[in-house]
């Protein structure tokens, strides 16, 4: 667990500061996902303040919790959260995409915090089955997880990584889905249905939550232990894709578009003002 | 009764393993197997992954001796290779081992990312490779893998030509901090090394020396071009054997020596004679400014004929006669 435990409040403040961070980060890098970054990034504050026992001083620890990000693109929220935790300086942020810079448009191991090289589909899920059978086979503790895109769910690669998750009972396992219900060409449902998703993920052997991917409490609740003993948890977490910034949420075109300058603006006074409405409440 | 297998050898390729002393060993895969099993019972962390391959990967017995060390992803190998990382991740041993055909193409994104790029200390074992599977068909040859996998930053490729060769290239993999590519056929192996060679991933082993020809030859293919080198030591040429058993790291010093001191050089692969062992040595010899009448043997960029691992081997002249004329001919 984080050191120390941070209530609702203070994670929807320090969501709205990193919602902000990932803006600038991509602003910088002249490149980025944006409405995923977005869509997930509670879930990454939720999962590196509340759930998982990973801190930059004990990372070599063999018993930490794993966290393999397989929906990779959405980086830039994760280097944010990395940053925020501690992981590494966050002036680091503004080197995003930059020549000769380790922190390249998707995770690597160069930086600090970052399990697993991901950015190309499909490919966390059995990653994530490699690592918590390695944690049954020498009964340790730690838990294994994984975000991924709903979008993502098209590779079969996860498929093959389901079945096997609940062959072997998994449930030091849990996969996260965005479901944020868009992708780059636009509806999930359009593009090639995958839903109903809790069926498919239940009949493959898995217990499955589905929560609000925007409300800590509920995140919180699904995330902290396993859902059924023997069985590997799915957190369909629905979400909105652009979250926090008015003109990029539930549009498409965000996946992967750039603020201008002036959208940037826009964007962290619409932040600035949330923030302010936060602190007011309190 | 079924109908026999066809020969590898023809009576004069047997008269000359006679003649040069070559015992039979077994397939390198069986070798490989015990080697596995070896190495486990003294490593708890050695994991194999198999994807409905284990009978094939003659990994029965690995998995009733340890059944907590072996994992079955069914047929799947994308996850194979995933699971094959995160195991390594988190401290296994890792081998995932599955058919070089599918293994090296259907799981290629895999290989690349979740076991280079990531680089995590797994080996995959390809097994069957080549065209092992002979007349199964396209579908079950691999002639391609070395090709893809040379093109991947961060693997070692190793194919072993013999039993010695199989046993130490496990072993190496079993200590390597970094991914390991083995390569295996099915078929039983002589034996070409003498008892106190040494093996180190990376430098290639003179079979026989020689000045005439340098025959360089790669796993199963290893074996035709020293009945070649001793047919034609009978009309009086002198020609080198090297087993370059890494492809990757390729030992270029090795490469360089023979092409500067003998008067041609013949390549000789189980694999399409485009992006494989014959390429590598081409790219070493012309960037060093060494000019040798120079031959690939391989499988020429067609349909592959249909038959046996034997078969397509002489159809294509991997053999003794094939390789000793590719030989002379280069010395006209």
């Amino acid at each position: 667990m984080a050191t120390a435990v941070l209530s609702d409040h203070e994670l929807a403040l320090k969501s709205v500061r990193l919602r902000k961070q990932t803006l600038e980060a991509i602003y910088g890098a002249g490149a980025g996902h944006t409405g995923g970054g977005l869509s997930c990034l509670d879930i990454l504050n939720v999962l590196y303040n509340r759930i998982l026992n990973i801190a930059p001083e004990t990372f070599g620890n063999a018993n930490r919790d794993r966290y393999v990000q397989s929906k990779g693109h959405s980086v830039e929220a994760l280097y944010a959260v990395l940053a925020d935790r501690g992981f590494f300086p966050e002036a680091d942020l503004k080197t995003i995409c930059h020549y000769q810079s380790h922190y390249v448009g998707h995770p690597t191991r160069h930086i600090p915090g970052i399990e697993m090289n991901t950015g190309a589909l499909g490919h966390g899920l059995p990653i994530c089955i490699g690592m918590a059978l390695a944690a049954k086979i020498d009964s340790a503790p730690y838990r294994v997880f994984t975000l991924l895109g709903d979008g993502e769910l098209a590779e079969g690669s996860n498929w093959e990584a389901a079945m096997a998750a609940g062959h072997y009972d998994l449930d030091n396992l849990t996969a996260i889905i965005d479901h944020n219900t868009l992708q780059i060409s636009g509806r999930t449902r359009d593009v090639c249905s995958n839903e109903p998703l809790d069926e498919k993920w239940r009949a493959f052997g898995w217990a499955v939550k589905i929560v609000n991917g925007h409300d800590f409490a509920e995140l919180t609740d699904a995330l902290s232990k396993p859902a059924e003993a023997g069985k590997p948890t799915c957190v369909i977490a629905n979400t909105v894709k652009g979250k926090g910034v008015s003109f990029m949420e539930d549009v498409a075109k965000w996946h992967h578009g750039v603020p201008s300058e002036a959208e940037l603006k826009q964007a962290l006074a619409e932040l600035d003002a949330a923030e302010a409405k936060l602190k007011e409440a309190k | 009764m079924s109908a026999p297998a066809p020969s590898m050898f023809t009576p004069a390729a047997k008269a000359m393993t006679e003649k040069l002393g070559l015992k039979m060993g077994r397939a390198n895969l069986d070798e490989f197997a015990a080697t596995l099993m070896e190495l486990a019972k003294a490593n708890p962390n050695i994991i194999a992954v198999t994807s409905d391959s284990r009978g094939s990967g003659k990994l029965g017995p690995f998995g009733q001796t340890f059944p907590k060390q072996l994992v079955e992803v069914g047929i799947a190998e994308q996850n194979l290779v995933g699971i094959t990382a995160g195991l390594a991740a988190c401290g296994k041993k890792s081998f995932g081992v599955s058919p070089s055909c599918f293994l090296t193409a259907r799981s290629l994104e895999q290989i690349k990312n979740d076991i280079c790029y990531s680089d995590v200390p797994a080996t995959l074992i390809g097994i069957s490779s080549g065209v092992s599977y002979g007349a199964l068909g396209t579908t079950h040859h691999s002639l391609h893998d070395l090709a893809v996998l040379r093109a991947i930053n961060n693997l070692t490729i190793i194919v072993p030509a013999d039993n010695f060769e199989s046993r130490e290239a496990i072993r190496f993999a079993a200590h390597a901090t970094k991914p390991v590519f083995i390569r295996f056929g099915k078929a039983a192996m002589f034996n070409l090394h003498k008892p106190d060679t040494t093996f180190e991933a990376g430098k290639a082993i003179t079979l026989r020396e020689g000045n005439d020809v340098a025959f360089i030859a790669t796993g199963e293919t290893v074996v035709h071009a020293l009945l070649a080198a001793g047919k034609l030591a009978e009309q009086g040429l002198n020609c080198r054997v090297i087993s370059m058993h890494s492809i990757k790291p390729l030992d270029v010093e090795i490469i360089l020596k023979a092409g500067r001191e003998c008067r041609a050089v013949v390549t000789v692969e189980e694999h399409m004679v485009h992006g494989g062992l014959g390429e590598a040595c081409a790219a070493t010899l012309l960037q060093a400014g060494v000019f040798k009448p120079f031959r690939i043997v391989g499988i020429p960029d067609e349909e592959t004929v249909p038959g046996a691992q034997a078969d397509i081997f002489r159809h294509y002249g991997i053999s003794m006669e094939g390789l000793s004329e590719a030989a002379l001919k280069l010395l006209k």
